[in-house]
């Protein structure tokens, strides 16, 4: 099979999975208090707050680098409602995607 | 809780002697996570991977959050550039797990490097919550877990893979609303005071202002800034 590495699919599957063990394998490698810097302790533990939150928005409310509101908006409040009631988590995507396929369906 | 300390014994200790209580901790968070490998498989096939792209991001990434990031990226139409970028900015947790994990582990050669491929949030946090029994119970935890995880989410990414495959229009069965929702799941548990929920609120907004002047991607990577700002900020308040 033959991997064209230029392909951007292709080059994400790699550089990702590379990356992500280069930083596995730093913690085993590097002196603990070269990392313990509490800034940077704190900063590391708000990065994914950030980044997750900024994927949800873009992925609800944006299409082909436009701000759009359709079925997804629907489906992801939902969703909302079910994890301020404690739902678990399957019960949370079934019932964005079941309200979003919906709404699909309807309109 | 009148548990005795074992933790000075744990290095010498039988490898067979498996503690039950960790063991059935490690098993229920290895099933539990399965379900969010169903939901990335099919997020995966959904943004425009294949199913062998999607099953070696499980098998090589191995780190939910950046893989969710990379296809979330790149199914919105951002590069691969900014895809890789994302998700290694979410696995520099794994680092300090790594930092976290080295001396109740103690691994070298290969071992080293099984354990870091194993060095997620659930196998740091089962072995954190074994701690208490001791460093015997920790490495069991972070082993029974991590290898767990690892069976559990890559069978699970290969189901939902080819489920998303032969769903059709991703539209048609509200996967376009599924994925962000699996997000939201993944980060509502860690919005645990209102600092972090504004920090959610503002990177929502910052991304949303900026996507129509930008490259897809790219706004999504800027709200780490946000995360800085806020991490100095909390030092400067507390």
């Amino acid at each position: 099979m033959e991997v064209n590495l230029i392909e951007p699919f292709w080059l994400a599957v790699i550089g990702t999975s590379l990356f992500a063990f280069l930083l596995k394998i730093l913690g085993y490698s590097v002196p603990k208090k070269w990392l313990s810097n509490p800034r940077v302790l704190k900063i590391n533990s708000l990065i994914p707050i950030a980044l997750l939150s900024a994927l949800v928005a873009v992925q609800s409310f944006t299409q082909d680098s436009r701000i759009v509101a359709d079925q997804r908006m629907a489906g992801v409040g939902v969703a909302v409602l079910a994890l301020i009631l404690r739902a678990p988590f399957p019960v949370v995507v079934l019932s964005a995607a079941a309200t979003s396929a919906a709404l699909f369906h309807i309109g | 809780m009148a548990l005795p300390r074992r933790g000075y014994l744990g290095q010498n200790a039988p490898v067979s002697r498996v503690n039950r209580a960790t063991a059935a901790q490690s098993l229920s968070v290895s099933l539990t996570v399965g379900a969010y490998g169903i939901a990335f498989g099919a997020a995966s096939v959904a943004a425009g991977f294949s199913v062998l792209q999607s099953c070696l991001l499980s098998l090589l990434t191995f780190t939910g959050a950046s893989q969710f990031a990379v296809v979330g990226v790149l199914g919105a139409g951002g590069s691969a550039l900014s895809g890789i970028a994302t998700a290694s900015l979410l696995g520099v947790r794994n680092t300090l797990y790594g930092l976290r994990m080295a001396p109740v582990l103690q691994v070298r050669g290969l071992k080293k490097i099984v354990a870091a491929q194993l060095t997620i949030d659930e196998s740091t946090g089962v072995a954190l919550s074994q701690e208490h029994l001791g460093q015997r119970e920790a490495r069991q935890g972070f082993w029974l877990t991590g290898i767990g995880v690892y069976i559990f989410w890559n069978i699970f990414t290969l189901a939902g893979a080819l489920g998303a495959q032969a769903m059709g229009n991703p539209a048609a069965w509200g996967l376009d609303a599924a994925v962000p929702a699996a997000f939201l799941g993944l980060l509502w548990p860690r919005l645990t005071n209102k600092s972090e929920r504004l920090l959610a609120v503002a990177a929502c907004a910052l991304a949303l202002a900026m996507t129509p002047y930008f490259v897809p991607g790219f706004p999504i990577i800027a709200t780490s800034i946000l995360a800085v700002i806020f991490g100095l900020r909390a030092r400067i308040w507390k």
